[in-house]
């Protein structure tokens, strides 16, 4: 299966220029690639650095060493030194975000923060909203709260909308950051048949997951982000 | 429909510097804005955001640099070369300008629907039935209702007056809106419908905004691209998200801390 993503010596630390220029290094030179339909999951103890690196892939995070390679269409961007408008070109239509914060804009029904990803990259309307029902029933998120912003959900409703939301658009490259955490049992089967499909339709994954036993379904291979840390190479 | 269409910039801005005297209004600005793109330039009062904003949208001549155009036509122009004509034509047709306070933008002595209409005469419309019924579709738009139509903006409470100076700005179809504030003063749950109605308004136009606030959270829900500045200069500028997540520089990270948790 082709690459769709390979990180090359890439490396973070924060300044923090409040605590007196502290400077915190976060990982160093790590390298690893993704193949199309494989879902690769990051391990490690919190604070390892595992949530930066899937935050550097997106482009919420600066990169400061190292290529961030993501194959787009026909080429090939780096998005360690992408220019922003490219970064959100490729948020459109290559690389989606699944977390569980929900970041609700006012006014806005929960079927419609699902369908607009889908809109954005050009599904009709009508067609996107259809879709997003679906997703919410298959994530047991009552039929009563579609039409509603989700800003008066529940913690774990809001979760489900923001999954729905993640999972509805096809991206090359999906990044799972969390997308289980404090789900029931028959939410997080769900969230793995999801995963599965994306698997099938030859999706590049990278996750931070700390169920075990989803970990143990989904993953095809666990990198330990332990490898990578700053510390322990200086 | 793709939100970010590979095309050429709609405004190059290189090396803006106004002086007032000797002090510095803003220092050496550069940057280049792209049809359907939001950037937000955000700092504390006395950083120089106002004074950039109005050297953009020709309202203050600057000491030094160029900015240039993309008119209709598809040519570049450098703005402080139009003739009056041209410039005022640009103002009234092709550009929007939302300020802090909307009686600065309307006419307040004139019923909120020729508010409105007034614009559109700009543009050679003529007929006062078709004037009139844009006139109470985009009221519609921005969610006044049309009883209202003949009432004029001294009546309207600050939420709706501000929205009734949107629609004068974007009936229109303007390429490129300069907002000033356009939050401020405004009561929380007034703000939360005019933001959820400009972020509607400016994806379904493909607006290109350049908009002034001193608030980070309008920053992350409107824009694109933020440049943070501080006596003047631009000191960090980039991805929204990025800058607000990740920021870099000393006073980028201390303006993020300050956001007060709710």
């Amino acid at each position: 299966m082709p690459v769709r993503l390979y990180l090359n010596n890439v490396g973070k630390s924060f300044t923090m220029h409040l605590q007196g220029g502290t400077v915190i290094p976060v990982v160093e030179k790590v390298e690893f690639s993704v193949n199309a339909g494989e879902c690769v999951v990051l391990g490690g103890p919190s604070g390892a650095g595992k949530s930066s690196i899937l935050k550097m892939i997106y482009g919420n995070y600066r990169c400061d060493e190292g290529q961030i390679l993501v194959t787009a269409g026909d080429e090939i961007v780096n998005i360690a030194s992408a220019e922003p408008r490219k970064v959100l070109r490729l948020r459109e239509d290559t690389i989606g975000y699944v977390s569980q914060f929900l970041r609700t804009i006012p006014r806005v029904s929960a079927e419609d923060v699902v369908a607009e990803p889908l809109i954005a990259q050009g599904t009709s309307e009508e067609e996107g909203v259809d879709k997003a029902r679906s997703l919410l029933s298959r994530l047991n998120v009552p039929e009563r709260l579609w039409t509603l912003p989700p800003a008066t959900f529940s913690g774990g409703e809001q979760q489900r909308v923001n999954i729905a939301r993640g999972f509805i658009a096809h991206y090359p490259i999906l990044l799972l950051d969390e997308p289980t955490a404090s789900l029931d049992a028959a939410n997080r089967a769900v969230v793995v048949r999801l995963v599965e499909e994306k698997k099938a339709q030859g999706v590049a994954m990278v996750g931070i997951l700390h169920d075990q036993d989803v970990r143990e379904q989904i993953a095809d291979r666990i990198i330990d982000v332990t490898g990578f840390s700053a510390e322990a190479a200086a | 429909m793709n939100a970010f269409p590979t095309t050429d910039p709609l405004l190059q801005v290189h090396n803006v510097t106004r002086y007032y005297g000797d002090r510095i209004g803003c220092a050496d600005v550069s940057f280049d804005l792209w049809p359907g793109e939001v950037l937000a330039i955000v700092g504390e009062s006395g950083s120089g955001k106002t004074t950039l904003l109005n050297c953009l949208s020709t309202r203050l001549a600057p000491t030094a640099g160029a900015i240039e155009y993309r008119m209709r036509d598809g040519t570049m122009r450098n703005l402080y070369q139009l003739t009056e004509a041209e410039r005022r034509l640009l103002m009234r047709t092709d550009w929007g300008f939302v300020h802090q306070n909307a009686a600065e933008g309307l006419r307040m002595n004139v019923s909120a629907g020729a508010n409105v209409g007034e614009r559109l005469m700009a543009v050679g419309e003529r007929h006062y039935g078709n004037i009139r019924s844009t006139a109470d579709d985009w009221m519609g738009r921005v969610e006044i209702d049309s009883d209202r139509i003949d009432d004029d903006p001294r009546s309207f409470s600050g939420g709706m007056r501000q929205r009734l100076q949107i629609a004068r700005n974007l009936v229109t179809r303007p390429r490129l809106v300069f907002m000033d504030e356009p939050t401020g003063g405004l009561d929380v749950s007034v703000q939360a419908r005019l933001l959820d109605l400009l972020r509607r308004l400016v994806a379904d136009l493909g607006l290109s905004v350049v908009i002034v606030t001193h608030d980070l959270a309008v920053a992350r829900l409107l824009s694109h691209r933020i440049m943070v500045m501080r006596h003047g200069n631009v000191i960090e500028s980039g991805l929204t998200d990025q800058v607000l997540d990740d920021p870099r520089e000393p006073y980028t990270q201390l303006l993020v801390s300050s956001i007060l948790q709710v």
